[in-house]
């Protein structure tokens, strides 16, 4: 028999302005198993945790029920009162009588009655309860970073230089992401590539890190502190280790139809191609797709001209099975694709451009060379229109329906560059609303108006057309109350971003949650930001959610002290909470295997003994180290030979008891 | 009875199914509406006006007739408000009232016109009378 103590908390006014809380500790003395019961003010307090102690002591208590705040809140602190005085922080029950009874109920009498059920349905369950222990499992002391964007840099090096190892897997030619495509960053203007590519070199030196480059995650199997992690490395058909990056197969290259990634397509490159001057590593790709000898047996100039003998036509992919503790998601964004949104002409003008091209015209080691010009005719463009929230904040399905954050900020300073070198140029921005919340962003969207006499219009398009080798722009002028029709050299459209579209394959291959709009969702929204809800398995970047540069740069370095803290353990603390089977009860179904969403469950052969008769059984086994205790198994069990420790199906039972009593 | 401007901005939200406050007042409906010039109450600000209950106005707006109907602001909006919607409620709730038809018969040879394609006359009857 369970010597059970009941603990009733007021959580100041919180619980006790709505619960009558001495009636309920009334009401719970003469429950079966307890010996004693009393309330406080703030049980969570040092103060209400020593009472707690002092009755363990006194009354010699095998457990007790907190009546408080939900268990999120407080049952580890709880679960620590209860191991300081001796007992197994297993033996502590929360009954949540605040979230679930006073914070949703204004009847005072209802409200205590329903307070007494819940603490009847947690002293029904305590009585069953028996004392757990977590399990241990190594930590592998080497990180995984997805994604060689600034985000998957940044978390890498800060991994790195405290003293782990890292590896980033990055999925095209060269690690860089979208901020190595980018001009000038804002507020300060400093230049991206200045402050990317000592990072990207860092990145490459450092002895901690290895980089895969034109490499994909292929299979992610384990668990936190110790996952394995195949990754295909595909073919470059140049041998890494031979090439000197000279760059002359590029030059030789006569195929030179394909499209550059890098410059948003706005010029074509060679089938052996190094993406920018300064990619890293510094090794071209043969885009097979592109390539003469691939297509035709032909051609093989690349092989002919290169001095290291480095091409090589023959490589295929490879793949490669490195074990990991900590997982970093740092997969990144890109714009969405504009063809649902045909008002502005996107797919049929020259000069109606993203704002990711807009950056590629205006950088100097761009298709253009930094000189801005209409892409139609290569003439200088006297009035530029930028458009903004372009397929954001649209819930019609044309678009996205969340702000894309970063817009307001990259027209204001596009729009501040265009004046700053070509004052003849006038620049219109329509916007819808204005959004600067930054350190020094609203002074430096004010400044683009104030000193450089960028001209923000409020009001969105209602469509662009081709008159006379110009683009005239039909918007609404809502402070005016006019609709106006603005001649134009340039259209800019501020397109949403949206995740990656590799991102939905790995959070699936992780098991990481991810939202609707395939974002990761964080394991709290305030509190947990930089973890997924699945251990071991970090978030670094715009693929939890639209952010700029300084916002992301932070986030890496906070995911990167996440995974520190995981990796400076020697063991790790598993859940105690875990499933098992009863194999004289099991079936040997697989419906439990085929629930789990861990890959907790295997089957076995095993030597079973019923009833004194032996025989050979195919039966559940589970990984208690993989397991998560969410309790799926032992619904989808047919036979019950499922039970999950410290919520079996009889605790349960006994709490459905107890309400219903 | 008088029915109060508050009561018609319901009954036009009734039979329109528009919601106004899924409006974001990004005046894209405004800046795709090719009948813009010819209207004295814009599609946005009837969004808006039906919101606030501003109805007397509305009933009394040229932009009822005004109104091509060739919904760009529905299929423009980001939202899904559909101000056209609107309007049409607006302009129903004026011909339902006792001889509010805006087009009558008699008006209909004098707008008989070689060029004008008689469908438009026959839909335009049926639209603007009761």
């Amino acid at each position: 028999m369970q010597r059970i103590g009941v603990f009733v908390c007021w959580c100041g006014s919180n619980i006790a302005a709505t619960v009558d809380v001495a009636a309920v500790v009334e009401a719970v003395r003469g429950e079966p198993g307890v010996v004693c019961a009393a309330d406080y003010q703030y049980m969570c307090s040092e103060g209400g945790q020593s009472a707690i102690r002092k009755a363990i002591e006194e009354y010699g208590l095998s457990g007790f029920v907190v009546c408080s705040c939900s268990p999120r809140m407080h049952e580890a602190t709880f679960r620590k009162t209860a191991a300081k005085a001796g007992l197994n922080p297993y033996m502590v029950e929360i009954a949540n009588i605040r979230e679930q009874c006073s914070w949703i109920h204004k009847d005072r009498q209802y409200a205590t009655e329903k307070a007494i059920i819940l603490t009847r349905a947690a002293v029904a369950k305590l009585n069953l309860n028996t004392p757990l222990v977590a399990g241990e499992s190594d930590v592998i002391k080497r990180a995984l970073v997805i994604g060689g964007g600034i985000a998957g840099i940044q978390t890498a090096l800060d991994i790195a230089d405290a003293g782990y190892e890292v590896d980033i897997v990055e999925k095209s030619p060269t690690i860089g992401g979208k901020m190595a495509m980018l001009d000038k960053t804002f507020p300060t203007l400093d230049c991206a590539a200045c402050i990317l590519t000592p990072k990207m070199v860092d990145a490459a030196s450092h002895d901690n890190i290895k980089l895969y480059t034109y490499s994909e995650v292929d299979e992610v199997s384990g668990f936190v502190g110790n996952f394995t992690v195949k990754i295909k490395q595909k073919a470059r058909s140049v041998n890494k280790d031979l090439c000197t990056g000279c760059g002359v197969c590029a030059e030789k290259c006569p195929s030179k139809k394909a499209r550059s990634e890098f410059d948003q397509g706005l010029r074509n490159r060679g089938a052996i191609y190094i993406p920018f001057a300064q990619a890293i590593p510094n090794v071209p790709v043969i885009d097979r797709d592109a390539c003469i000898h691939f297509k035709t047996g032909k051609c093989g100039l690349c092989a002919k001209v290169c001095g290291a003998g480095a091409v090589d036509f023959g490589q295929r992919d490879e793949i490669v099975t490195r074990q990991y503790g900590a997982i970093v998601v740092a997969t990144g964004f890109r714009p969405i694709a504009l063809d649902r949104l045909g008002e502005y002409q996107y797919a049929q003008c020259a000069d109606v451009v993203t704002s990711l091209e807009f950056e590629r015209l205006c950088n100097a080691a761009g298709p253009t060379k930094g000189k801005l010009v209409r892409p139609s005719n290569h003439e200088h463009p006297k009035t530029i229109v930028f458009v903004q929230c372009v397929g954001s904040r649209d819930t019609s399905g044309c678009g996205k329906e969340y702000c894309s954050k970063i817009c307001c900020m990259y027209t204001a300073k596009h729009a501040m560059l265009v004046r700053e070198k070509y004052p003849d140029t006038q620049v219109y921005v329509l916007y819808i609303d204005v959004r600067t919340p930054g350190k020094n962003f609203d002074e430096f969207y004010r400044r683009a108006v104030e000193e450089y006499g960028v001209h923000y219009i409020k009001g969105m398009v209602g469509k662009v057309a081709e008159k006379n080798g110009r683009l005239s722009v039909q918007a609404s002028d809502l402070i005016a109350n006019t609709q106006m029709t603005l001649e134009a050299d340039m259209v800019v459209l501020a397109a949403a971003i949206e995740p990656d579209p590799t991102a939905r394959s790995i959070g699936t291959m992780l098991t990481a949650s991810m939202d609707t709009n395939d974002f990761f969702t964080e394991a709290h929204p305030k509190l947990r930001p930089v973890e997924s809800p699945t251990a071991g398995v970090f978030l670094s970047g715009v693929c939890q959610g639209p952010k700029d540069i300084p916002e992301t740069v932070a986030q890496a370095g906070a995911a990167a002290s996440k995974v520190i803290g995981l990796l400076s353990k020697e063991k790790l603390v598993g859940n105690a909470c875990v499933a098992g089977s009863g194999e004289t009860l099991c079936n040997g179904c697989s419906a439990c295997e085929n629930v789990c969403p861990y890959g907790a469950i295997e089957y076995v052969i095993r030597e079973v003994s019923d009833h004194g008769k032996r025989e050979l059984r195919r039966v559940a086994q589970v990984n208690e180290a993989i397991c998560q205790g969410c309790g799926a198994c032992t619904v989808a069990c047919p036979s019950g030979a499922m039970d999950l420790k410290g919520f079996t199906n009889l605790q349960i039972l006994a709490e459905v008891d107890a309400i219903c009593r | 009875m008088q029915v109060s401007e508050r009561e018609m901005a319901k009954s036009i939200l009734r039979i329109s199914g528009v919601d106004t406050k899924k409006c974001m007042k990004c005046g894209k409906c405004s800046g795709a509406c090719p009948a813009f010039g010819s209207m004295d109450i814009h599609p946005h600000q009837f969004v808006s006006m039906v919101e606030e209950g501003n109805i007397g106005a509305l009933l009394e707006s040229k932009s009822l007739w005004n109104c091509l109907s060739c919904f760009a602001c529905v299929e423009r909006c980001p939202r899904n408000v559909e101000p056209a919607r609107l309007i049409e409620a607006v302009r129903l709730t004026v011909i339902r009232r006792q001889g509010a038809n805006h087009l009558k018969p008699e008006e209909i040879p004098g707008l008989l016109d070689a060029d004008l394609p008689q469908q438009a006359i026959a839909s335009a009857f049926r639209k603007y009378s009761k």
